[in-house]
């Protein structure tokens, strides 16, 4: 009876997966994202909203499906050296389009279109937003209607940085061959309405507020989308989009819903909807201060030539404030179900994802007592332990956000109780991450011991990412603190590693590598990892097909959304 | 008048007692006024609970023996908090008032009072009332937060800070307000009277313009304290403030209203704290101008 119920069930799915459906079938709906759209060109905005309600118009020859791999989309097949796809010496990819694909406007897919795009973002007047993308590149030709051949001026062990992803997307020659260089911005029509080849096309566009689409009727896929028309609408805040999708029912999506997991869950129970969430490469981590914040040394605060930091520096320190902490609590309290404590400062792609610095999954207070006693740190009269005159005493700062000063007043606990003194800073995030040279509360400066925040890379190559603890990457007054080592760690082991891994293209031994790279920064504790962070959406019930995607658009699949009946 | 007791009705500090007396509104502000001051001041001595002390399996509880008020998102006893956040909200309320009066009033009565001073007073109150608070406050705490933090530590550096940034961001208003009460009353026959028997200015000031200007003055003080109070708060929240931990009602207040729809008792009992000591304070003060009026006493 049971069997015969889940086999109905099955079959009820696979019906409404859409199998007899037709395009349009499913009438309209609705897509809430909480920044509103300003363009829908990616090459003239780095912003996620812009880059993401595009990719319902616009697509690239490859991206990434929602477990990080690089799936075709205008391709064939992605290339690659085994396929013949990329040249031995890694200096060529030639990647070849799908036949019979046509533009929305009726005219036919071409090489042409990719070789433009290309040449579009490289125009050094343009002033495009995804140029990096293009790095190296040589030459882009079409060697026949369908096949382009893309050159390279250096060996590139990840060649996939043209047309891969939503940020490099196919745009039409036809529609943008007057918009080269200088007039790209001012090409207000084919920038707020491109000509695609994706599930929707746009009818009307309202910047900074909502934009109306229908399915394209040239859509590769006579049964897609499911969906006659669609509203993308902009606008409000994080927590009246999640209301409106949970609680009210008013949207059928809303994007990037970063509020307490607890006030979220109760929305969800409303039951109208669904939270969503998926882990991509984003993690909360302490960075720690390796050289000397002391207010008195001026200039040289917070530099290598400001000399060591007085206790961090010692290893049995760092180690014993990464075991106090219960990762697990700290994830559960601030992150919920999008949230999974680690060990590790690469924790994703699986591949990539170390298991040799588990031990901190765990929280430990007898050990970190046991360390901080062996290394000479005794409790002095107040409770907080001290060798030399020295106390251990904590300057622990972050931007302010609920979550963030939740996490900070647990760590306080926890470091109190293994006898450290925690003071607690939070600085507003537009000062802190704003970069201003002038302030001393930005994270490059780093006047504090310890500090707090979210990083993450795109896409699923960990390269460029693994070197931001290069000993070049030292933010100074010398290269006005622009760099991405706040630790301040200098290893020659690491920077040897980190060439290795450029001149690498095997995946497995790039993994190898990477792991190694990790594993050398968690053991010396230049990093103290947190919380794994999900990304965190919310769909309505009736919406099906969803699939939550951190390594490219939220939207990436949005033909194969349906109404659930 | 029989019935004032010890207190001798001849005096003057007697007739202000018992205009003060009859006024209920203020008999009834002071009452509770007197009783937050107490509660906060006395509270801990019986209700030990650190405010501080996190514990995550009890949180988001609600109204209970063991937690009167309930706890918060992280399982802090909210009754610990409003009564260790009363502290520093009022001290942080009465001394940086203070401080706002003693710039405003003094400002306000050599501006109205001496004539070559007026222009360049004034022009500077204008100066500082054009000056956009929040950049000026980003400043002062950047610039100062640290040698403060070492010489006084830092919470004491901070409190001193934050008094001191919110009494000289918040005297204009009493100035300007001082300045033409001054004005008229430099003018009325008993200060004529008293110039034309050769009293001295600072005499003059201190007998006969003060003590009519004290109106204005006290309803000054009284809207202070809730201005600072909600100053403290909003500095807390851009990060300026105490450190996030270190509770005070105005950062009780914006850490609840996340949570006004789970757990809406986390608002109430922060915003009634602020609210009844603003209100109590509002109608003690409007009592004390009555008695302290020397125009109305009589009447």
């Amino acid at each position: 009876m049971r069997k015969q119920f889940i086999l109905t069930a099955a079959a009820a799915a696979l019906l409404a997966n859409g199998a007899w459906a037709a395009r349009g079938d499913d009438g309209h709906v609705n897509i809430l994202y909480w920044q509103a759209a300003s363009i829908l060109n990616p090459y003239l905005s780095g912003g996620t909203k812009d880059i993401e309600s595009s990719s319902l118009i616009i697509e690239p020859l490859g991206r990434y499906d929602e477990n990080g791999n690089l799936v075709a989309w205008l391709a064939e097949e992605i290339p690659t050296v085994a396929n013949g796809g990329v040249a031995e010496d890694l200096t060529s990819i030639t990647w070849t389009l799908k036949q019979g694909i046509k533009w929305s406007d009726g005219t036919d897919f071409t090489a042409d279109d990719v070789v433009f795009t290309a040449e579009y973002c490289m125009d050094p007047n343009g002033g495009c937003q995804q140029e990096t993308k293009f790095a190296d590149v040589d030459t882009i030709e079409a060697l026949d209607p369908h096949t382009v051949k893309i050159t390279f001026t250096v060996p590139k062990p990840f060649p996939y940085g043209p047309f891969t992803g939503g940020e490099s997307p196919i745009i039409q020659k036809a529609q943008f061959l007057d918009c080269m260089g200088p007039n790209a911005p001012t090409c207000t029509e084919a920038n707020f309405g491109p000509h695609g080849t994706g599930p929707f096309r746009v009818t009307e566009f309202r910047a900074n507020d909502v934009i109306s689409m229908e399915a394209n009727p040239n859509y590769r896929d006579p049964n897609k989308p499911a969906f006659a028309s669609l509203t993308f609408k902009g606008g409000g805040d994080a927590a009246s989009a999640a209301r409106a999708v949970l609680e009210t029912g008013e949207f059928d999506y809303a994007w990037n819903l970063q509020i307490d997991p607890s006030i979220l869950s109760s929305m969800a129970e409303a039951g109208k909807g669904t939270v969503v969430s998926a882990f991509g490469t984003g993690v909360e981590r302490m960075m720690v201060n390796l050289t000397n914040p002391a207010a008195d040394l001026g200039e040289a605060r917070s530099t290598v030539e400001g000399g060591p930091h007085p206790f961090l520096t010692d290893a049995n320190v760092r180690r014993a404030l990464s075991l106090a902490i219960d990762r697990v609590t700290l994830s559960e309290v601030g992150y919920g179900d999008a949230g999974k404590p680690t060990c590790n400062v690469l924790p994703a792609p699986a591949i990539y994802a170390s298991t040799a610095n588990d031990e901190c999954l765990v929280q430990n207070v007898d050990l970190a007592n046991q360390l901080l006693d062996e290394a000479g740190w005794m409790p002095g009269s107040d409770g907080v332990r001290e060798k030399d005159g020295v106390r251990l005493s904590i300057l622990y700062q972050t931007s302010t956000n609920a979550v963030r000063q939740d996490t900070q007043a647990l760590v306080k606990q926890w470091w109190g109780d293994i006898g450290v003194e925690t003071e607690l800073r939070n600085i507003d995030a537009a000062v802190f991450f704003g970069g201003d040279q002038s302030s001393p509360d930005t994270f490059q400066k780093f006047y504090a011991d310890i500090e707090m925040y979210t990083n993450l890379f795109n896409g699923t190559d960990p390269e460029a990412y693994m070197n931001n603890w290069t000993c070049d990457e030292i933010p100074s007054p010398a290269n006005n603190w622009l760099g991405n080592n706040m630790p301040r760690y200098c290893n020659p082991a690491y920077d040897d590693l980190s060439v290795q891994l450029s001149k690498t293209a095997a995946i497995e031994d790039r993994a190898v590598i990477a792991k190694q790279m990790n594993d050398m920064l968690m053991q010396e504790g230049a990093m103290i990892p947190l919380v794994h962070r999900g990304r965190v959406s919310a769909h309505i019930n009736t919406l099906g097909g969803i699939k939550l995607n951190t390594w490219d658009s939220e939207l990436w699949n949005a033909a194969d959304w349906h109404r659930v009946k | 008048m029989s019935d004032t007791g010890l207190v001798n009705p001849e005096s003057p500090w007697g007739e202000v007692w018992v205009k003060f007396k009859s006024h209920k509104g203020a008999l009834i502000g002071g009452t509770i006024f007197i009783s937050i001051i107490l509660l906060v001041l006395l509270g801990p001595m019986f209700w030990d609970v650190d405010p501080q002390r996190l514990n995550i399996r009890e949180k988001n509880q609600g109204i209970s023996f063991a937690h009167p008020m309930g706890t918060d998102q992280l399982g802090r006893d909210t009754f610990a908090q409003v009564l260790a956040g009363g502290r520093v909200s009022l001290a942080v309320g009465f001394t940086a008032m203070l401080l706002s009066l003693v710039l405003g009033a003094l400002i306000g009565v050599l501006a109205g009072y001496f004539k070559w001073l007026d222009g360049l007073l004034m022009r500077s109150t204008d100066l500082f009332l054009a000056l956009p608070l929040l950049p000026l406050l980003l400043v002062i705490t950047m610039l100062y937060r640290d040698t403060l933090r070492a010489a006084f530590g830092p919470e004491t550096g901070i409190f001193l800070l934050i008094v001191f940034v919110i009494g000289i961001t918040s005297w204009m208003q009493t100035a300007r307000i001082v300045r033409g009460d001054v004005l008229a009353i430099k003018e009325r026959e008993f200060v004529q009277a008293a110039k034309s028997v050769g009293t001295g200015s600072s005499r003059i000031i201190t007998r006969h313009v003060l003590p009519n200007i004290l109106s204005p003055i006290m309803v000054s003080a009284t809207l202070g304290i809730a201005n600072a109070i909600i100053t403290e708060s909003a500095l807390s929240f851009l990060g300026l403030g105490f450190p996030s931990d270190f509770p005070t009602w105005g950062r009780l207040l914006n850490d609840a209203t996340a949570f006004i729809t789970l757990s809406p008792e986390r608002v109430i009992w922060p915003g009634l704290a602020i609210s009844l000591t603003v209100l109590s304070v509002n109608y003690l003060g409007d009592g004390l101008r009555d008695a302290l009026d020397p125009r109305q006493r009589g009447r």
